[in-house]
């Protein structure tokens, strides 16, 4: 029934001079997005506003769901396109619209008709065409009645080279278009935060990277596996992901032999984000994302990502860190990482958890902690990196 | 050098199976309820199968019908029997370390308003036959005991159950779960006074999607798949006519030189048995000697994770089985163990190895060899 997609945008439209480098980013986002989509499309910009449209038959509910997680997007209708073969056509074509648009059941709503000239040389002006269709409705519909100021809904007509028809808006996700904000490193784990977290970065605009920490024997194959197809459902938003895997087990062992195990979690993390930091620069991000959450775990207090984050030379992005585990397992469900995020394959074998680990580490403490490390860790941080395995994730 | 010692969980297809598949797949391929001739040249190979099989137990070809495994098998065996006895009584009996294709088709008949007994076992995983005496009554319609237990190997007084029930109610019925004795050992169900006998194809060198049912003639048993009318109306379903023919085939296979193999088994099974328990804080779980089966061995390694030194053991090519999984949140630990009354401590560590007759002693050795070195590095990193 539609021929194409009127797409509507935000806060894009304000940002003056670099305004087409977010439209064009936004243009190319919904192509990638459709690409995969039953059917062929083109998206182009039209007088300040993007069309998708579609060449013959395609997927409605396939393209529905894509265009639903291109950030940029704040809604989308889907439009019926007619020639503007006089105002006849034009009418009966309305009719037919409201009849499929809305079923029998439920032709009884108030509504307003809106016209948009963008063709100046079109016979009738704005305010005459509104009035005629309206009328035209009515009769068509007598159950329909007209209410200007608030009405349930709203008939959108626009006179451009084709006559655009639409009155729905399916909401978008919001947020800027990929690839307009820089690139961050996103530490991914398998639980539910982390993959919120690059979610939420992603629709700022930001291109992800990203890090995960395994350590074999301690850690399966299939812990793994689940972190890639986190990754790959968080490209559905964020694009294509390069996800690092770093062997952390050498480093864990040592830090368990040489540290106090009260501060295991806290050290650990801390060489973790200097190997984050690493790859971050070498991928060109502009910071490190993370899922911490202030008091949700003893290494997520404020004393301790005071200390861990004492590591870091470049900004670290927390974007859960005021949210409760309810908001997160929200977004995780909306996003659809959840069932993943909640199969039972551990990433960190609880053997490295300690029964009381610390809440409020002391820097100098764990400074002087890590002065036992000093004979081996850097050789060791080196072999991380050179062993890591990168692959880029795509959703599919 | 790989180590497949995972042989409970699942076999490789030997050679002849293979062959034999092919042939139903690619030249006799086809329906054996077919009136023409290549419907009666596939049905040769299922006549052939419940021949081959009906030989290795002693029994009648009729008297054995072919589904999907092992699970299909039980469930027909308890739910068929329940549904098809129920004006003879409610109570059905079994034990707590049946395998969750039996447990689970009690929990749903407990649902529909039979009982259900299951009787707790001893320290090695053998059924108490005093208990086994208590329960059995004139209500008692079925009984279920698994032949040889998947997670130690124990095997169950079959002859000694089945003449205390016959004794107690000589209508009950008996069911026998063989998933892992199957091909393993002797079985006469006749001998043993048994009315049915589950079997599955993955477990003998067959793939995996089919196994049989031993039914004696004149069971009352009902359908729990209903079609066609396939089997007697028994089983409905166009035959997996490969599968069948593969069964058939590995049973053949597996019973030629029984001797000669079990022998072969128990000498690797001590073997890795004194491997292992010249190896510190090792504790074998079960029974040592040859009264349990002779390709299994569950040994717990304390103070390593189960899962952590099977994840040690892979990166060496070496695949085992673990008694409990890895997961933060609860402690996924074997049912059986857990009715063994195995020390906790004990639980979270326990490993199960299993061999097949292919299984070489070289692998026995580089398994110990691995673990020797295993062993004292996995330690260091007990849980605090």
């Amino acid at each position: 029934m539609y021929q194409a997609f009127l797409i509507k945008y935000g806060e894009i439209g304000v940002k003056g001079k670099n305004r087409h480098i977010f439209e064009d980013t936004l243009v190319s986002q919904v192509g990638n997005a459709l690409k995969p989509v039953d059917g062929e499309f083109t998206v182009r910009k039209e007088n300040g506003r993007i069309y998708a449209q579609a060449q013959g038959d395609y997927d409605y509910d396939e393209a529905v769901e894509a265009l639903s997680s291109v950030f940029g997007i704040v809604g989308f209708c889907p439009v019926v396109l007619i020639e503007d073969e006089g105002f006849e056509k034009l009418a009966e074509a309305v009719i037919d619209y409201a009849a499929s648009e809305f079923p029998q059941s439920e032709r009884s709503f108030t509504f307003k008709v809106v016209t948009r000239r963008a063709r100046k040389n079109y016979p009738m002006d704005s305010m005459e065409v509104s009035a005629a269709i309206g009328e035209r409705l009515l009769d068509a519909y007598p159950a329909l009645s007209v209410d200007v100021h608030n009405p349930q809904v709203t008939i959108h007509i626009e006179i451009r080279n084709k006559i655009n028809i639409y009155s729905k808006t399916i909401p978008g996700p919001g947020g800027m278009p990929v690839g307009t904000a820089g690139r961050a490193m996103l530490l991914l784990s398998g639980g539910i935060d982390s993959p919120a977290a690059g979610y939420m970065i992603a629709k700022r605009g930001v291109k992800i990277d990203a890090v995960y920490f395994h350590a074999p024997p301690y850690t399966s194959d299939r812990a793994k596996q689940k972190v890639i197809d986190l990754a790959r459902i968080v490209a559905k938003y964020a694009g294509p992901i390069r996800l690092h895997i770093i062997n952390f087990t050498q480093i864990q062992l040592y830090i368990y032999d040489k540290c106090p195990h009260d501060q295991l979690t806290i050290i650990m993390r801390r060489y973790m984000m200097k190997l984050a930091e690493h790859f971050a620069r070498e991928d060109e991000d502009l910071g490190l994302i993370t899922g911490e959450s202030i008091g949700q775990v003893a290494s997520q207090t404020m004393q301790s990502m005071a200390v861990t984050n004492e590591v870091c030379t470049m900004p670290v992005y927390r974007p859960l860190v005021g949210f409760d585990k309810q908001d997160i397992v929200d977004i995780a469900l909306k996003i659809g990482t959840y069932e993943t995020s909640i199969l039972p394959y551990e990433d960190c074998c609880t053997i490295f958890v300690a029964k009381h680990p610390v809440t409020k580490p002391n820097l100098k403490s764990i400074h002087k902690s890590e002065t036992h490390l000093a004979e081996k860790i850097d050789a060791m941080m080196q072999e991380a990196v050179d062993t890591a395995e990168t692959i880029r994730v795509e959703y599919s | 050098m790989e180590a497949y010692l995972d042989n409970s969980a699942t076999t490789r297809c030997s050679q002849r199976v293979l062959q034999i598949v092919h042939k139903t797949m690619d030249i006799d391929y086809g329906n054996p309820s077919s009136l023409h001739k290549k419907g009666m040249e596939s049905e040769k190979y299922v006549k052939n199968a419940a021949a081959c099989i009906a030989k290795t137990l002693k029994v009648s070809e009729k008297e054995i019908y072919f589904t999907s495994g092992g699970t299909e098998s039980n469930n027909l065996a308890v739910i068929g029997a329940a549904m098809a006895n129920r004006r003879s009584g409610r109570r059905l009996v079994t034990t707590q370390i049946e395998h969750p294709s039996v447990q689970n088709a009690m929990a749903f008949l407990e649902g529909q308003g039979f009982e259900i007994i299951a009787l707790p076992v001893d320290g090695s995983g053998r059924l108490s036959l005093d208990a086994l005496r208590g329960a059995v009554n004139h209500e008692t319609i079925l009984v279920s005991i698994m032949q040889v237990n998947n997670e130690v190997g124990s095997v169950q007084p079959l002859k000694e159950a089945s003449d205390i029930i016959h004794e107690q109610n000589p209508k009950t019925l008996i069911h026998v779960d063989a998933v892992q004795s199957y091909g393993k050992m002797h079985i006469r169900p006749k001998k043993l006074g048994i009315d049915m006998l589950s079997a599955s194809g993955h477990k003998i060198h067959a793939p995996k999607g089919v196994g049989f049912l031993y039914i004696k003639e004149k069971t009352k048993i009902k359908p729990i798949l209903f079609g066609g009318g396939q089997q007697l109306g028994l089983r409905s379903g166009t035959h997996n006519v490969p599968g069948i023919a593969a069964l058939g085939e590995a049973a053949c296979e597996a019973y030629e030189n029984i001797e000669a193999k079990i022998e072969h088994m128990y000498s690797l099974r001590d073997r890795l048995i004194t491997g292992l328990s010249q190896m510190e804080g090792t504790v074998i779980n079960g029974s040592l000697g040859h009264d349990s089966a002779p390709h299994i061995v569950n040994a717990s390694v304390t103070g390593i994770r189960s899962e952590v030194l099977l994840h040690a053991l892979e990166e060496r090519d070496i695949y085992v089985s673990a008694g409990s999984a890895c997961s933060s949140h609860k402690q996924t630990a074997s049912g059986t163990l857990l009715a063994m009354h195995i020390d906790p401590a004990l639980l979270e560590s326990a490993v199960r190895f299993s061999f097949s007759s292919h299984t070489q002693e070289s692998e026995i050795d580089y398994t110990i060899s691995a673990l020797e070195e295993i062993i004292p590095r996995l330690r260091r990193y007990a849980r605090f």
